[in-house]
């Protein structure tokens, strides 16, 4: 009875990856823990949003490819009717358009299409099989850009590059002709000096400081800089659990959320660091593995553009908490406070774990 | 099915070639990573490390007490203590105004705080504290602290404040301290010790203040405070006390002070007592005086303008920047001169009849005497104050030989008291005069000067030490006010030294000559026969005037319908005892008209005091009203004594 308990619960699950994401999430508590200042209701708050996003990971590593590429379709079509209702009727916070007030609840549409296009993507794909053409990738660019525009216009820069990113993969993985790689990435690169050319000068002085937090210390730049004297003052093996200066006398910005990697950089050092990115060169080596065993084309798209994704959204945020990157407001996965990214995440690895256990189911 | 399963093979090894490329540059962008941390974490650790350090320890500056000032019996002249004040932190504050208007409902907040908190603002950096209002009551302050929670960036603190307990009494000696100020700051950093004025926020600015500001001021402490990002401090870390100010111990007695302030009544004028033997200051005084409380926080521009533009000018330290005319005061030091070169030792004597002519002229120097004194000598000449005995003498000296002999006396240099801003005076020459008015020396300027009068111009001080110098049979001790430094931690006293700071050998006979003279004046028949009536013990004295507007040739002085600012200065040197001083007084009463009747009974209510400890009689009718000039009821008052 309790055998089948257990394998009704956990048959689905990939013991690798529940493993690598058990560590990264002892790792979060507690580095929360010392970021929200000892505040153990933090930590609380965390594991409800933990057991959330365990749930979603439960129900989406319970679905079947097969009913995911049939549900890619409706997802995206709801997905793509909510944001243009949040251009439409959302409210307003922070100056920014973002959530949809449903009477009951409020929802941020642009989470859901974190999930959404890169199933369409896959599933666009999948069905195009064999008939590899660049028109193809002409109808995929357009089926990415449209949702990409409208998060950028809500603003939410950050949340619109990576969707972006993540349709981008699955064009990648599809197979996107290398020559034009080259082509457009080279066109890019040409075309900087003009689009820096058309720029006003406070719009070229923000992108500056973007670059250089120096230019501003004590404006856009604080928190960099902040984040940087914290991370290069925790030296090799850091100043220690609850023992971060930087952290723990207020000041870094942000930093249960978006700035948290400056807080475990501070207190675990250099030591610590090699640690985190080595658990996340894990869970990424699993996600590829996974990726490059799945059986149809739907299920490798999907599965290697989530885990690039993850990989986006680790090295965006240790890169601009580090200030080799402008700073767009991307949390580090896993690890930040935060419910919404949380669940989106593990969402995320719940659907490489059914890729990965329902292979049998699919196989042809 | 085999081309189907050829293409899906196909197609598996070209995503996984992809899924390599990406897994490629997963890698390589996560060792870009690495590679960042390698060069934050251990290349550049230190300087990080460095910044860290910076952010969370702040250097407080614990300021030192400042030193007290006591006169010589231990009366505290300037001390300090803590009172409450509010302060508000204007960058912590939303909206200054508003905020200050509700502090007005629950704290009398008057306009003159307003005032004083702007300019406090204008001075001071948005996120230093600034006091809306000083001296809270502890009413007050608990009212406040109860509604504290309604006001943040509104805090109560406890400042040192400095106080001058005995207010206008000396405060011209005492001196005051005020708000640093722009130029203050310039002057610390060009003496080099800025930094040991972190968190002080008042220096010395005039009087013994000001002068002995760096013993006074103590060496400031810090803590090293671990602070957040707010700048509130989390915890000391480690702590260098301040070492207090030393104390200044005076030659001047405070009592005595009163006294000599007492006795000029509501006139103006200065008064200088030295002990000529050590040069200690024995009492400075300036009046009318002012009271340097107001200055400490930054004076009102009311009191500013009460003070500043009075006809009284109470905020002038005259003895040491009022320049007079030494008058008649000058004669003991001329005689001297006359002596000492050999020209009118005994028997030499004149006639006099009431004035003297320069040969070739017909101008006449008239003596204050029209008719004259008769035979005169030197030691009567001294006593009855002939003007036509020192014309002549003038003359025949010569200015050179004149003012370069009288210089020893302190005659138109600065007597370095430890006060700043002194002025030297001025003892005139002929290459002065070139220097000046481009114009060439004439013989009759001469003859005047040996009178005190013409282009001599003496400070207060200066007669006092130059009369000192005399008591003192020509040596000159550097005059002080502090006698004793008082080590603000141990207690330990040190004492200042006498210094010679000149010395001149004089022939005893000379000398007895012109003591004898002096000592003649306050006896009867004297010019201050009045001052040395009843006295115990002798003194040595001379009477002057000094005109405040020139009289012409013909015309008469006439004392009568004349403007009370016109009024001739009256001037009083004195040494006691004369056979052995401890004390010499020079005393200048703004148009006081006669030495004898106004300065020279102040100058013996403080010997009276310092040499018998006798308190004055309280008789104010004798100096506060000047006594009429043609009285000739009061019998102990003589012609001599009505004129110098």
């Amino acid at each position: 009875m309790i055998s089948k308990l257990f394998h009704f619960l956990f048959k689905h699950f990939d013991s690798f990856l529940m493993a690598c994401l058990f560590f990264a999430l002892l790792l979060s508590l507690f580095v929360l823990y010392s970021a929200s200042g000892q505040d153990i209701s933090r930590i609380y708050a965390q594991g409800f949003n933990v057991l959330a996003a365990l749930g979603a990971m439960w129900l989406a590593a319970n679905i079947s490819p097969l009913n995911l590429e049939r549900a890619a379709r409706p997802l995206y079509i709801l997905g793509m009717l909510l944001l243009i209702a949040v251009a439409l009727f959302g409210t307003i916070s922070h100056g920014a358009r973002r959530w949809l007030n449903l009477g009951f609840m409020q929802i941020q549409p642009s989470e859901l299409m974190r999930i959404a296009v890169p199933m369409m993507l896959a599933w666009y794909f999948a069905s195009r099989e064999g008939k590899s053409s660049a028109s193809n990738f002409v109808i995929g660019s357009l089926l990415l850009a449209f949702p990409v525009a409208l998060i950028m216009k809500q603003p939410d820069l950050g949340t619109s590059l990576l969707i972006a990113s993540s349709g981008f993969y699955v064009l990648f993985l599809a197979g996107l002709s290398w020559r034009f790689l080259l082509v457009a990435s080279a066109s890019l690169l040409a075309l900087m000096p003009v689009f820096w050319s058309l720029l006003h000068d406070y719009q070229r002085k923000r992108i500056e400081i973007l670059f250089d937090p120096t230019q501003d210390p004590l404006g856009a730049g604080y928190h960099t800089i902040q984040a940087i004297i914290a991370i290069g003052s925790g030296g090799s093996a850091g100043k220690g659990w609850l023992n971060g200066t930087q952290t723990q006398l207020d000041f870094l910005p942000e930093r249960t959320t978006d700035f948290i990697f400056a807080v475990f950089s501070e207190e675990f050092g250099f030591l610590g660091n090699m640690l985190l990115l080595t658990l996340f060169s894990l869970i990424i080596a699993r996600g590829l593995v996974i990726a490059s065993q799945a059986q149809n084309t739907f299920s490798r798209l999907l599965a290697g553009s989530i885990t690039l994704n993850f990989f986006s959204y680790a090295f965006v945020n240790m890169g601009m908490v580090s200030g080799i990157l402008p700073v767009v407001g991307v949390p580090l996965p896993l690890i930040s406070y935060g419910g919404t990214s949380l669940v989106t995440l593990y969402l995320g690895f719940g659907i490489l774990m059914s890729i990965h256990t329902h292979k049998k189911l699919v196989a042809t | 099915m085999v081309a189907e399963l050829k293409n899906y093979i196909h197609e598996q090894y070209y995503f996984r070639l992809r899924l390599g490329v990406a897994g490629l540059i997963v890698l390589s962008l996560f060792t870009l990573l690495a590679f960042r941390f390698y060069y934050l974490q251990i290349l550049h650790y230190d300087h990080y490390q460095t910044l860290a350090e910076n952010n969370r320890i702040s250097l407080v500056p614990t300021i030192p007490n400042r030193g007290l000032i006591l006169d010589k019996n231990g009366v505290v002249l300037a001390h300090n203590f803590f009172v409450y004040t509010l302060e508000i932190t204007p960058s912590k504050v939303k909206n200054l105004d508003s905020t200050i208007a509700e502090l007005g409902q629950l704290i009398e907040v008057s306009s003159q705080d307003k005032k004083r908190f702007k300019k406090f603002r204008e001075q001071s950096h948005s996120f230093e504290s600034a006091p809306i209002r000083t001296h809270l009551n502890e009413f007050e302050a608990a009212t406040f602290a109860v509604n504290h929670f309604r006001f943040p960036g509104v805090e109560i603190k406890s400042r040192l404040f400095r106080h001058y307990p005995l207010g206008k009494l000396g405060s011209h000696m005492v001196g005051y301290i005020g708000r640093i100020n722009d130029k203050d700051i310039e002057n610390l950093k060009k003496d080099g010790v800025y930094s040991n004025y972190k968190g002080s926020d008042h220096i010395g600015k005039s009087g013994l203040e000001q002068f002995y500001e760096q013993q006074l001021h103590g060496v400031t402490g810090f803590q090293q405070v671990e602070i957040d990002a707010d700048g509130h401090a989390v915890r000391v870390l480690s702590s260098n006390a301040p070492i207090p100010g030393d104390n200044l111990i005076l030659s001047a007695d405070s009592k005595l002070q009163e006294i000599a302030e007492t006795a000029f009544g509501e006139r103006r004028g200065a008064l200088v007592a030295i002990n000529p033997k050590t040069g200690e200051v024995l009492s400075y005084v300036s009046q009318p005086t002012f009271n340097p409380n107001l200055f400490v926080d930054g004076i009102d521009s009311e009191n500013w303008k009460l003070l500043n533009e009075s006809l009284d000018k109470p905020l002038i330290n005259r003895p040491l920047r009022g320049i007079y005319p030494p008058g008649s005061t000058f004669k003991p030091f001329v005689a001297l001169a006359g002596l000492e070169s050999g020209k009118r030792n005994p028997p030499f004597s004149i006639q006099d009849g009431g004035f003297f002519t320069l040969a070739g002229s017909s101008h006449r120097y008239r003596d204050w005497k029209p008719s004259g004194h008769g035979m005169v000598d030197m030691q009567k000449a001294i006593t009855v104050s002939c003007d036509t005995f020192f014309y002549g003498l003038a003359m025949e000296l010569g200015i050179e030989r004149l003012t370069s002999f009288v210089s020893h006396f302190g005659f138109g240099r600065k007597s370095d008291l430890d006060i700043k801003g002194e002025i030297g005076g001025l003892l005139p020459t002929p290459e002065w005069k070139k220097r000046r008015y481009k114009q060439p020396w004439y013989p009759g300027e001469t003859v005047i000067v040996g009178i005190g009068q013409g282009y001599t111009l003496v400070t207060p001080l200066q007669l006092a030490q130059a009369t000192a110098i005399l008591a003192n049979n020509g040596v000159a001790m550097k005059p002080h006010l502090v006698t004793k430094i008082q080590n603000g931690l141990t207690g330990k006293q040190m004492d200042i030294p006498a210094i010679v700071q000149d010395r001149i050998e004089l022939n005893p006979e000379n000398m007895a000559i012109v003591k004898r003279g002096m000592v003649d004046v306050t006896l009867p028949g004297g010019t201050a026969a009045s001052v040395g009536a009843n006295a115990p013990y002798s003194i040595a004295a001379k009477t002057g005037t000094a005109q405040v507007i020139g009289i012409k040739q013909n015309e008469k002085y006439n004392e009568h319908g004349m403007n009370e600012r016109h009024l001739d200065h009256a001037l009083f040197i004195a040494f006691a005892p004369a056979e052995d001083p401890t004390i010499a007084v020079a005393v200048i009463v703004e148009n006081g008209r006669h030495g004898g009747s106004t300065a020279g009974p102040i100058a013996r209510k403080v010997m009276d005091y310092y040499l018998l400890g006798k308190m004055p009689a309280v008789e104010p009718s004798a100096v506060a009203a000047p006594v009429p000039a043609n009285a000739t009821g009061t019998a102990t008052i003589t012609e001599e004594e009505l004129h110098d």
